[in-house]
Protein backbone atom coordinates (compact mmCIF):
# COMPACT_ATOMS: atom_id res chain seq x y z
CA UNK A 1 0.00 0.00 0.00
CA UNK A 2 1.10 3.57 -0.92
CA UNK A 3 2.46 5.71 2.06
CA UNK A 4 0.04 8.10 2.74
CA UNK A 5 1.98 11.34 4.55
CA UNK A 6 0.64 10.56 8.29
CA UNK A 7 2.76 8.70 10.68
CA UNK A 8 0.69 5.36 11.32
CA UNK A 9 1.60 2.90 8.95
CA UNK A 10 -2.35 2.54 7.61
CA UNK A 11 -4.67 5.35 7.22
CA UNK A 12 -7.63 4.92 9.84
CA UNK A 13 -10.46 4.02 7.59
CA UNK A 14 -8.34 1.07 6.47
CA UNK A 15 -7.19 -0.18 9.82
CA UNK A 16 -11.09 0.50 11.01
CA UNK A 17 -11.97 -1.98 7.97
CA UNK A 18 -9.24 -4.26 8.41
CA UNK A 19 -9.98 -4.05 12.20
CA UNK A 20 -5.94 -4.87 13.39
CA UNK A 21 -5.16 -4.08 16.75
CA UNK A 22 -6.13 -0.95 18.66
CA UNK A 23 -5.19 2.59 16.94
CA UNK A 24 -6.05 4.62 20.04
CA UNK A 25 -3.47 7.42 21.31
CA UNK A 26 -4.17 8.11 23.80
CA UNK A 27 -0.98 10.14 26.27
CA UNK A 28 1.73 8.14 26.15
CA UNK A 29 2.16 6.68 29.84
CA UNK A 30 5.46 7.40 31.61
CA UNK A 31 5.95 3.95 32.53
CA UNK A 32 5.24 2.61 29.13
CA UNK A 33 7.63 1.58 26.34
CA UNK A 34 7.32 3.54 23.44
CA UNK A 35 8.77 2.00 20.43
CA UNK A 36 9.28 3.51 16.85
CA UNK A 37 9.03 0.94 14.04
CA UNK A 38 10.83 1.69 11.04
CA UNK A 39 9.75 -0.73 7.54
CA UNK A 40 8.75 0.13 4.11
CA UNK A 41 7.27 -3.45 4.24
CA UNK A 42 3.32 -3.33 5.29
CA UNK A 43 2.98 -6.88 6.26
CA UNK A 44 6.68 -6.41 8.33
CA UNK A 45 5.30 -3.37 10.11
CA UNK A 46 1.98 -5.14 10.69
CA UNK A 47 3.34 -8.19 12.37
CA UNK A 48 6.57 -6.08 14.37
CA UNK A 49 3.65 -3.42 15.53
CA UNK A 50 1.51 -6.97 16.54
CA UNK A 51 4.88 -8.22 18.28
CA UNK A 52 5.30 -4.74 20.37
CA UNK A 53 2.34 -4.49 21.43
CA UNK A 54 2.07 -7.82 22.62
CA UNK A 55 4.61 -7.20 24.97
CA UNK A 56 3.04 -3.99 26.24
CA UNK A 57 4.68 -1.61 23.95
CA UNK A 58 2.70 1.42 22.72
CA UNK A 59 3.93 1.60 18.94
CA UNK A 60 4.51 4.12 16.88
CA UNK A 61 4.84 2.60 12.85
CA UNK A 62 6.76 4.57 10.45
CA UNK A 63 7.22 3.11 6.75
CA UNK A 64 10.84 5.02 5.83
CA UNK A 65 13.53 7.08 7.11
CA UNK A 66 12.37 9.88 6.38
CA UNK A 67 8.97 9.78 8.36
CA UNK A 68 11.07 8.92 11.29
CA UNK A 69 12.92 11.37 11.33
CA UNK A 70 9.80 13.86 10.75
CA UNK A 71 7.79 11.89 13.47
CA UNK A 72 10.89 12.31 15.77
CA UNK A 73 11.68 16.19 15.10
CA UNK A 74 15.37 15.39 13.78
CA UNK A 75 14.84 16.50 10.16
CA UNK A 76 14.11 19.69 11.33
CA UNK A 77 16.62 21.42 13.61
CA UNK A 78 14.34 23.47 15.78
CA UNK A 79 13.54 21.94 18.63
CA UNK A 80 10.50 20.20 19.13
CA UNK A 81 7.28 21.35 21.58
CA UNK A 82 6.59 17.87 21.29
CA UNK A 83 9.98 16.67 22.55
CA UNK A 84 8.78 15.63 26.04
CA UNK A 85 5.75 13.76 24.75
CA UNK A 86 7.65 11.68 22.69
CA UNK A 87 9.38 9.80 24.81
CA UNK A 88 11.01 7.42 22.39
CA UNK A 89 12.67 4.25 24.31
CA UNK A 90 13.40 2.36 21.64
CA UNK A 91 13.65 2.20 17.67
CA UNK A 92 13.46 -0.87 15.41
CA UNK A 93 14.34 -0.37 11.91
CA UNK A 94 14.77 -2.32 8.85
CA UNK A 95 17.80 -2.22 7.19
CA UNK A 96 17.22 -2.79 3.51
CA UNK A 97 14.80 0.26 2.71
CA UNK A 98 14.09 2.13 -1.05
CA UNK A 99 15.22 6.10 -0.11
CA UNK A 100 17.22 6.09 3.37
CA UNK A 101 18.59 2.71 4.71
CA UNK A 102 18.35 1.99 8.29
CA UNK A 103 22.12 2.37 8.68
CA UNK A 104 21.71 5.89 7.28
CA UNK A 105 18.87 6.54 9.44
CA UNK A 106 20.72 5.09 12.51
CA UNK A 107 23.71 7.33 11.60
CA UNK A 108 21.01 10.28 12.26
CA UNK A 109 19.77 9.04 15.34
CA UNK A 110 23.34 8.68 16.92
CA UNK A 111 23.83 12.46 15.06
CA UNK A 112 21.08 14.09 17.10
CA UNK A 113 21.80 15.28 20.30
CA UNK A 114 17.88 14.74 21.90
CA UNK A 115 18.17 10.91 20.49
CA UNK A 116 21.59 9.54 20.06
CA UNK A 117 20.51 7.89 23.72
CA UNK A 118 18.03 6.03 22.50
CA UNK A 119 19.20 2.16 21.70
CA UNK A 120 18.20 1.68 17.57
CA UNK A 121 17.98 -2.29 16.78
CA UNK A 122 18.23 -3.20 12.83
CA UNK A 123 16.18 -5.98 11.61
CA UNK A 124 17.26 -7.31 8.86
CA UNK A 125 16.84 -10.46 6.22
CA UNK A 126 20.10 -10.87 5.41
CA UNK A 127 22.60 -12.15 7.58
CA UNK A 128 25.50 -10.28 6.23
CA UNK A 129 28.59 -10.01 8.55
CA UNK A 130 30.08 -6.97 7.36
CA UNK A 131 26.43 -5.48 7.33
CA UNK A 132 25.98 -6.04 11.36
CA UNK A 133 29.33 -5.41 12.05
CA UNK A 134 29.22 -1.51 10.27
CA UNK A 135 25.62 -1.15 12.60
CA UNK A 136 27.07 -2.15 15.79
CA UNK A 137 29.89 -0.09 15.21
CA UNK A 138 27.68 2.98 14.50
CA UNK A 139 26.22 2.03 18.05
CA UNK A 140 22.88 -0.52 17.34
CA UNK A 141 22.17 -1.78 19.97
CA UNK A 142 20.72 -5.01 18.31
CA UNK A 143 21.12 -6.70 15.25
CA UNK A 144 17.75 -8.81 14.84
CA UNK A 145 17.58 -11.44 12.00
CA UNK A 146 14.67 -11.33 10.08
CA UNK A 147 11.39 -12.74 10.41
CA UNK A 148 11.75 -11.45 13.59
CA UNK A 149 9.97 -13.76 16.34
CA UNK A 150 8.21 -13.14 19.41
CA UNK A 151 11.30 -14.45 21.32
CA UNK A 152 13.25 -11.46 19.67
CA UNK A 153 11.28 -9.04 20.85
CA UNK A 154 10.64 -10.33 24.55
CA UNK A 155 14.28 -10.09 24.83
CA UNK A 156 14.33 -6.79 23.76
CA UNK A 157 11.19 -5.86 26.07
CA UNK A 158 13.15 -7.16 29.33
CA UNK A 159 16.18 -4.95 28.47
CA UNK A 160 14.45 -2.13 27.87
CA UNK A 161 12.03 -2.59 31.35
CA UNK A 162 15.20 -3.06 33.15
CA UNK A 163 16.73 0.19 31.86
CA UNK A 164 13.43 2.13 31.95
CA UNK A 165 12.64 1.25 35.81
CA UNK A 166 16.10 2.24 37.24
CA UNK A 167 16.17 5.40 35.02
CA UNK A 168 15.60 8.61 36.70
CA UNK A 169 12.97 11.35 35.24
CA UNK A 170 12.52 11.40 31.62
CA UNK A 171 15.81 10.37 30.61
CA UNK A 172 15.93 6.75 28.94
CA UNK A 173 19.69 6.18 29.19
CA UNK A 174 21.46 3.19 28.47
CA UNK A 175 24.11 2.25 30.72
CA UNK A 176 27.55 4.35 28.67
CA UNK A 177 29.18 0.42 28.31
CA UNK A 178 27.15 -2.68 28.17
CA UNK A 179 28.79 -5.57 28.92
CA UNK A 180 30.39 -7.78 26.63
CA UNK A 181 28.47 -10.30 24.46
CA UNK A 182 28.34 -13.48 26.37
CA UNK A 183 29.23 -16.19 23.94
CA UNK A 184 27.11 -19.56 24.32
CA UNK A 185 29.67 -22.75 24.65
CA UNK A 186 28.74 -23.48 20.84
CA UNK A 187 30.45 -20.60 19.41
CA UNK A 188 33.18 -20.44 18.51
CA UNK A 189 35.88 -18.45 20.01
CA UNK A 190 37.29 -16.35 17.70
CA UNK A 191 33.92 -13.94 17.16
CA UNK A 192 34.90 -10.77 18.20
CA UNK A 193 33.02 -9.73 21.27
CA UNK A 194 30.34 -7.46 20.70
CA UNK A 195 27.61 -5.04 22.74
CA UNK A 196 24.61 -6.33 22.55
CA UNK A 197 21.37 -6.52 24.72
CA UNK A 198 21.85 -9.33 27.43
CA UNK A 199 18.32 -11.01 29.12
CA UNK A 200 17.95 -10.66 31.90
CA UNK A 201 18.86 -13.87 34.19
CA UNK A 202 15.32 -14.88 34.86
CA UNK A 203 14.55 -14.46 30.99
CA UNK A 204 14.53 -17.81 30.04
CA UNK A 205 15.88 -17.14 26.50
CA UNK A 206 19.21 -18.42 25.25
CA UNK A 207 21.59 -15.64 24.91
CA UNK A 208 21.00 -13.90 21.30
CA UNK A 209 24.36 -14.73 19.37
CA UNK A 210 24.40 -18.65 18.64
CA UNK A 211 26.33 -20.19 15.72
CA UNK A 212 24.69 -23.52 15.90
CA UNK A 213 21.43 -24.52 14.46
CA UNK A 214 18.51 -23.84 16.42
CA UNK A 215 18.34 -26.59 18.86
CA UNK A 216 21.20 -25.88 20.61
CA UNK A 217 19.94 -24.90 23.28
CA UNK A 218 19.24 -27.60 25.33
CA UNK A 219 16.00 -26.45 27.32
CA UNK A 220 14.09 -26.68 23.86
CA UNK A 221 12.02 -29.46 22.79
CA UNK A 222 13.64 -31.78 20.79
CA UNK A 223 13.88 -30.48 16.72
CA UNK A 224 10.37 -30.83 15.46
CA UNK A 225 9.71 -31.75 11.39
CA UNK A 226 8.87 -27.28 11.50
CA UNK A 227 11.82 -26.63 12.97
CA UNK A 228 13.67 -28.89 10.38
CA UNK A 229 12.24 -26.60 7.57
CA UNK A 230 13.29 -23.61 8.79
CA UNK A 231 16.33 -24.63 10.18
CA UNK A 232 19.63 -23.45 8.85
CA UNK A 233 20.06 -26.66 6.20
CA UNK A 234 17.55 -24.85 4.57
CA UNK A 235 18.85 -21.07 4.12
CA UNK A 236 22.74 -21.53 3.12
CA UNK A 237 21.78 -21.24 0.04
CA UNK A 238 20.03 -17.83 1.24
CA UNK A 239 22.58 -16.53 3.49
CA UNK A 240 25.21 -16.90 0.30
CA UNK A 241 23.38 -15.57 -2.39
CA UNK A 242 22.38 -12.56 -0.13
CA UNK A 243 26.01 -11.62 0.45
CA UNK A 244 25.75 -9.62 -2.60
CA UNK A 245 26.39 -6.27 -1.22
CA UNK A 246 29.91 -7.33 0.03
CA UNK A 247 32.82 -8.62 -2.08
CA UNK A 248 35.62 -8.62 0.39
CA UNK A 249 36.86 -12.04 0.78
CA UNK A 250 35.97 -11.45 4.79
CA UNK A 251 32.67 -11.56 3.72
CA UNK A 252 32.62 -14.79 2.86
CA UNK A 253 30.02 -16.97 5.01
CA UNK A 254 32.65 -18.85 7.07
CA UNK A 255 30.75 -20.71 9.99
CA UNK A 256 32.88 -19.24 12.43
CA UNK A 257 32.03 -15.93 11.99
CA UNK A 258 28.44 -16.54 11.32
CA UNK A 259 25.96 -15.26 13.91
CA UNK A 260 22.50 -15.13 14.25
CA UNK A 261 20.65 -13.19 16.72
CA UNK A 262 17.97 -15.60 16.46
CA UNK A 263 16.59 -17.67 19.55
CA UNK A 264 15.95 -21.32 18.38
CA UNK A 265 11.54 -22.40 18.03
CA UNK A 266 9.46 -20.70 19.82
CA UNK A 267 9.24 -18.61 22.78
CA UNK B 1 -19.44 -33.11 9.68
CA UNK B 2 -19.06 -33.54 13.70
CA UNK B 3 -17.23 -30.27 15.38
CA UNK B 4 -14.09 -32.83 16.74
CA UNK B 5 -14.10 -34.48 13.07
CA UNK B 6 -13.46 -30.44 11.63
CA UNK B 7 -11.13 -29.93 14.61
CA UNK B 8 -9.29 -33.17 13.17
CA UNK B 9 -9.11 -32.63 9.62
CA UNK B 10 -7.60 -28.97 10.39
CA UNK B 11 -4.49 -29.84 12.12
CA UNK B 12 -3.89 -32.62 10.08
CA UNK B 13 -4.16 -30.14 7.06
CA UNK B 14 -2.19 -27.87 8.23
CA UNK B 15 0.20 -30.20 9.67
CA UNK B 16 0.81 -31.58 5.86
CA UNK B 17 1.30 -27.90 4.92
CA UNK B 18 4.26 -27.90 7.10
CA UNK B 19 5.55 -31.24 6.27
CA UNK B 20 5.08 -30.55 2.60
CA UNK B 21 7.63 -27.22 3.78
CA UNK B 22 4.97 -24.97 2.70
CA UNK B 23 4.41 -23.67 5.42
CA UNK B 24 7.53 -22.84 7.79
CA UNK B 25 7.74 -22.07 11.96
CA UNK B 26 7.48 -18.54 11.19
CA UNK B 27 3.60 -19.34 10.47
CA UNK B 28 3.44 -20.80 14.12
CA UNK B 29 4.58 -17.54 15.34
CA UNK B 30 1.66 -15.73 13.84
CA UNK B 31 -0.82 -17.97 15.10
CA UNK B 32 1.01 -17.28 18.50
CA UNK B 33 0.42 -13.22 18.00
CA UNK B 34 -3.37 -14.40 17.88
CA UNK B 35 -5.59 -14.42 20.85
CA UNK B 36 -9.64 -13.30 21.75
CA UNK B 37 -8.58 -9.38 21.68
CA UNK B 38 -7.04 -10.17 17.87
CA UNK B 39 -8.88 -13.34 16.67
CA UNK B 40 -8.15 -12.76 13.29
CA UNK B 41 -5.25 -11.88 13.21
CA UNK B 42 -3.36 -14.52 11.05
CA UNK B 43 -6.22 -14.17 8.02
CA UNK B 44 -5.33 -10.47 8.56
CA UNK B 45 -1.94 -10.77 7.53
CA UNK B 46 -2.11 -13.18 5.36
CA UNK B 47 -4.68 -11.26 3.15
CA UNK B 48 -2.59 -8.03 2.88
CA UNK B 49 0.15 -10.12 2.21
CA UNK B 50 -1.69 -11.56 -0.72
CA UNK B 51 -3.10 -8.17 -1.87
CA UNK B 52 0.97 -7.10 -1.44
CA UNK B 53 2.34 -10.04 -3.22
CA UNK B 54 -0.47 -9.85 -6.55
CA UNK B 55 0.65 -6.38 -6.74
CA UNK B 56 4.01 -6.97 -6.80
CA UNK B 57 4.12 -10.61 -9.17
CA UNK B 58 1.76 -8.15 -11.71
CA UNK B 59 4.82 -5.57 -11.37
CA UNK B 60 7.44 -8.32 -11.95
CA UNK B 61 5.64 -9.11 -15.32
CA UNK B 62 5.39 -5.90 -16.73
CA UNK B 63 9.38 -5.46 -15.68
CA UNK B 64 10.48 -8.48 -17.44
CA UNK B 65 8.45 -8.19 -20.36
CA UNK B 66 10.30 -4.97 -21.33
CA UNK B 67 12.49 -5.00 -24.60
CA UNK B 68 15.39 -4.18 -22.37
CA UNK B 69 15.08 -5.53 -18.93
CA UNK B 70 15.93 -3.04 -15.75
CA UNK B 71 17.25 -5.62 -13.28
CA UNK B 72 17.71 -2.69 -10.87
CA UNK B 73 13.39 -2.83 -11.24
CA UNK B 74 13.19 -6.37 -10.78
CA UNK B 75 15.48 -7.01 -7.67
CA UNK B 76 13.44 -5.03 -5.06
CA UNK B 77 10.15 -6.45 -6.28
CA UNK B 78 11.42 -9.93 -5.67
CA UNK B 79 13.43 -8.60 -2.68
CA UNK B 80 10.06 -7.20 -1.38
CA UNK B 81 8.11 -10.72 -2.02
CA UNK B 82 10.98 -12.63 -0.13
CA UNK B 83 10.71 -10.52 2.78
CA UNK B 84 6.73 -10.31 2.69
CA UNK B 85 6.63 -14.47 1.96
CA UNK B 86 9.11 -15.24 4.80
CA UNK B 87 7.09 -12.81 7.61
CA UNK B 88 4.27 -15.17 7.08
CA UNK B 89 5.98 -18.47 6.76
CA UNK B 90 5.63 -18.99 3.09
CA UNK B 91 8.26 -20.90 2.97
CA UNK B 92 8.34 -22.42 -1.02
CA UNK B 93 7.83 -18.71 -1.89
CA UNK B 94 10.91 -17.61 0.16
CA UNK B 95 12.95 -20.31 -1.49
CA UNK B 96 11.59 -19.40 -5.18
CA UNK B 97 12.57 -15.94 -4.24
CA UNK B 98 15.94 -16.32 -3.36
CA UNK B 99 16.71 -18.18 -6.61
CA UNK B 100 14.98 -15.44 -8.62
CA UNK B 101 17.81 -12.82 -7.24
CA UNK B 102 20.38 -15.31 -8.15
CA UNK B 103 19.30 -14.87 -11.74
CA UNK B 104 18.74 -11.18 -11.20
CA UNK B 105 21.90 -10.39 -9.97
CA UNK B 106 23.24 -12.71 -13.68
CA UNK B 107 21.24 -10.24 -15.19
CA UNK B 108 19.60 -13.50 -16.94
CA UNK B 109 16.52 -12.88 -18.44
CA UNK B 110 15.48 -15.96 -19.36
CA UNK B 111 16.56 -17.70 -15.79
CA UNK B 112 14.63 -14.78 -14.80
CA UNK B 113 11.81 -15.69 -16.65
CA UNK B 114 11.89 -19.02 -15.36
CA UNK B 115 11.77 -18.19 -11.67
CA UNK B 116 8.91 -16.04 -12.20
CA UNK B 117 7.06 -18.63 -13.13
CA UNK B 118 8.06 -20.74 -10.10
CA UNK B 119 7.56 -18.45 -7.68
CA UNK B 120 3.97 -17.66 -9.08
CA UNK B 121 3.05 -21.59 -8.75
CA UNK B 122 4.53 -21.38 -5.30
CA UNK B 123 2.53 -18.29 -4.63
CA UNK B 124 -0.59 -19.63 -5.83
CA UNK B 125 0.09 -22.75 -4.45
CA UNK B 126 0.48 -21.18 -0.78
CA UNK B 127 -2.74 -19.02 -1.38
CA UNK B 128 -5.19 -21.79 -2.08
CA UNK B 129 -4.00 -24.01 1.10
CA UNK B 130 -4.15 -20.74 3.18
CA UNK B 131 -7.57 -19.93 1.78
CA UNK B 132 -8.32 -23.48 2.25
CA UNK B 133 -6.91 -23.31 6.03
CA UNK B 134 -9.00 -20.19 6.97
CA UNK B 135 -12.53 -21.89 5.33
CA UNK B 136 -11.80 -24.82 7.76
CA UNK B 137 -11.52 -22.81 10.42
CA UNK B 138 -14.63 -20.33 9.71
CA UNK B 139 -16.96 -23.51 9.51
CA UNK B 140 -15.19 -24.41 13.16
CA UNK B 141 -16.04 -21.02 14.73
CA UNK B 142 -19.53 -21.18 13.00
CA UNK B 143 -20.24 -24.40 14.55
CA UNK B 144 -19.25 -22.84 17.89
CA UNK B 145 -16.39 -24.74 18.23
CA UNK B 146 -12.70 -23.44 19.28
CA UNK B 147 -9.51 -23.37 17.03
CA UNK B 148 -7.49 -26.36 18.32
CA UNK B 149 -4.09 -24.88 19.27
CA UNK B 150 -1.14 -26.36 16.20
CA UNK B 151 0.73 -29.34 18.33
CA UNK B 152 4.52 -28.93 17.61
CA UNK B 153 5.23 -32.35 18.29
CA UNK B 154 4.50 -34.07 14.97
Amino acid sequence: MASDGGVSCLRRSEMMSVGIGGIDSPPLDVDEVHVLAVDDSLVDRIVIERLLRITSCKVTAVDSGWRALEFLGIDNEKASAELDRLKVDLIITDYCMPGMTGYELLKKIKESSSFRQVPVVIMSSENVITRIDRCLEEGAEDFLLKPVKLADVKRLRNYLARDVKHSNGNKRKLPKDSPPLTLSPDSSDSSPPRSTLSPDSSDSSPPPSTLSPDSSDSSSPPLSPVEIFSSPLLSPLDDEVDDVLTSSPESTPSLVRRQKMRSPGLD
Amino acid sequence: MELVQMQKSLQDYTKSLFLDGVLDSQFLQLQQLQDESNPDFVSQVVTLFFQDSDRILNDLSLSLDQQVVDFKKVDPHVHQLKGSSSSIGAQRVKNACVVFRSFCEQQNVEGCHRCLQQVKKEYYLVKNRLETLFKLEQQIVASGGMIPAMELGF
